[in-house]
């Protein structure tokens, strides 16, 4: 039963699987096509737009493109909004956070308002004997002497090195923010159980979520015996992603996990539990196949290292940065359409069509926050099961006396 | 590939692990334990009650049908010690009538015996009395009869002559 249960969710998995394929190919097609759209627009419309105004409003394709690369990655600083004063100089709206960086000369500590919004390596900040410049969201240390940062033909600093960079950016803001959320929920909800069976309020809601991702995602995948000791990880991981992939769809625009750095540290969480987690029989089938011509095992060993080592943990946090990262150029895009499209459609126009494009791909958007964080949570579960099932049943043999793959074996192929 | 890597920011990757590992430590010491626990137990709970409510159910059966036996037994044993008890009035009333039918006939022929008894006594005190009266009679006549010689003899022979005759 345990095992037909789990030959469902494979199907299930390879659907999703599929599903995510799909996306993503639609994804990159609209981005594609949209980029194509917004390179002969402007060059019919000319770069009147971009011409001259430095910090100016958000005009034109290229401003469109160079601010959508500039949401995606992670900032000093929490910018809410910008504005054009009567006096023609740019505002900006947010507020600093700290930056805290380990230099050549020890830890250094500032305000990101230091920087004074710039991105370009034009404001140098001098702390502890150093000089740091922000460029492209990246903080640089100059090298002994220089005082202005020199770049080579492709915009690269030549004279300056990037910095350990340990800073409280929007990035980690947003963390800390929705760790501080689930810690307060969730304990809530736990504290709640002390007085009653059923929890109400927030915790009506919150219940029913542990519950599916405990019978859903943590049972079928792990295996009655077993999933209870896995379930704390997986629980935080859905919530934190999912949180944090919907917060990423607010308006303050944080892009949590359209990080690589976080998925990438989520990916090796789960790499490092299955693989500390995994059993005899796990370690067996990776190194010494059984039930294959003795020369074929050392080829499949390879193979299933560079299966279990590289190709698990990339493949988790790649489709979730690849995923929320498209999510939000896609969204965006649509959104400049209001202003690439003014001149050809109308402002009426081009708003109405931005809004209707950025409404659909919204509500898509919501599906894919819950589908990642389900389907990272579930690979992860997939990845756990495997490494800690018990093959407490024979092995089939067939007429030769050869073993026969049991359907466990089977799901390794879907992945 | 190149501009993943060149975004890929160490710092924060450090930043991130140690805050993941503060919020899955903090969450299930504080939020996931109690809450699976509890969940967990209030499955079992349920399942439990249900199972106890089965076994309610089913003993309420068996001590419904326990009851409707013991009113059906009681009800036979009215009916029977009803029925008995019409029997022992009925042998009752039947023994005291035989009873005094006996004792009825006994005190008859007693005094049927008694009334024998004296009317044998009565009898013979009258067999007696007509013995003794007859025989002053016979005398007081026997002394008339022989007072003279004539009659004497006019007697004997009429006996003589009673004595040829038979």
């Amino acid at each position: 039963m345990y095992y037909s249960k789990n030959d469902y969710f494979c199907a299930n998995f390879q659907e999703h699987n599929f599903f995510d394929k799909e996306i993503m190919k639609e994804v990159s097609k609209v981005v594609k096509n949209l980029v194509l759209f917004i390179a002969i627009v402007s060059s019919l419309q000319g770069f009147a737009f971009s011409e001259g105004q430095d910090e100016g409003a958000v005009k034109g394709s290229e401003r469109v493109n160079e601010y959508i690369q500039h949401h995606i990655k992670d900032s000093h600083d929490f910018h809410l909004f910008s504005y054009t004063n009567s006096q023609g100089e740019r505002k900006h709206v947010g507020f600093p956070l700290p930056v805290i960086l380990w230099s050549s000369n020890g830890l250094v500590t500032f305000m990101s308002s230091e920087f004074h919004h710039d991105d370009n390596g034009e404001v140098i900040v001098e702390r502890n004997g150093s000089k740091f410049v922000k460029l492209h969201s990246k903080i640089y240390e100059l090298e002994e002497g220089a005082t202005t940062v020199n770049f080579d033909e492709e915009h690269h600093a030549t004279n300056a090195q990037k910095v350990l960079d340990f800073s409280i950016t929007k990035s980690v803001f947003g963390i800390l923010l929705v760790g501080l959320f689930m810690l307060l929920a969730f304990s809530s909800l736990a504290r709640q159980y002390k007085n009653k069976s059923v929890p109400t309020g927030f915790g009506r809601v919150l219940e029913p979520l542990v519950i599916y991702v405990r019978d859903e995602i943590a049972k079928p995948n792990i295996g009655e015996k077993k999933y209870r000791q896995f379930t704390g990880y997986l629980l935080t991981v859905f919530f934190f992603i999912w949180i944090l992939n919907l917060l990423g769809l607010t308006p303050f625009g944080f892009n949590v996990t359209g990080q690589v750095a976080v998925t990438a540290a989520l990916a090796i969480f789960t790499l490092i539990i299955y693989t500390v987690s995994g059993n005899k029989d796990y370690w067996m089938h990776m190194l010494w196949m059984p039930g294959v011509p003795v020369l074929i095992r050392p080829v499949l060993a390879i193979i299933e290292l560079a299966g279990a080592f590289l190709i698990k943990p990339f493949s988790l946090l790649v489709r979730l940065f690849a995923n929320i990262t498209a999510g939000h150029i896609v969204f965006m895009s649509l959104i400049a359409i209001m202003f690439v499209f003014k001149e050809t459609l109308g402002t009426a126009g081009a708003t109405g069509l931005s809004v209707f494009l950025s409404v659909l791909i919204l509500i898509i958007e919501i599906l894919v926050a819950f589908l990642q964080a389900y389907i990272f949570t579930m690979l992860s579960a997939l990845f756990i099961g495997m490494a800690v099932a018990e093959h407490d049943h024979e092995h089939h043999h067939d007429v030769e006396g050869h073993e026969m793959p049991d359907e466990e074996d089977v799901r390794a192929d879907f992945i | 590939m190149e501009t993943l890597l060149n975004d890929f920011s160490p710092g924060l990757f450090i930043v991130q692990t140690v805050l993941l590992i503060a919020i899955i430590a903090l969450m299930v010491k504080f939020a996931w334990k109690p809450i699976i626990n509890s969940l967990n137990e209030r499955e079992t709970g349920i399942q439990e009650a249900l199972a106890a409510a089965e076994r309610a159910k089913a003993d309420m059966q068996n001590l419904q049908a326990d009851n409707d036996r013991m009113l059906q037994e009681a009800r036979a044993e009215r009916e029977a010690m009803l029925k008995e008890a019409r029997e022992i009035k009925e042998k009752m009333i039947a023994d005291s009538k035989e009873q005094a039918k006996i004792e009825g006939d006994k005190m008859i022929k007693q005094a049927q015996a008694t009334i024998e008894s004296e009317k044998k006594a009565a009898v013979a005190e009258l067999k007696s009395q007509v013995a003794e009266l007859s025989v002053s009679i016979a005398e007081k006549v026997i002394k008339e009869e022989l007072s003279g010689k004539d009659k004497q003899l006019k007697l004997v022979e009429k006996m003589l002559g009673d004595i040829k005759l038979n």
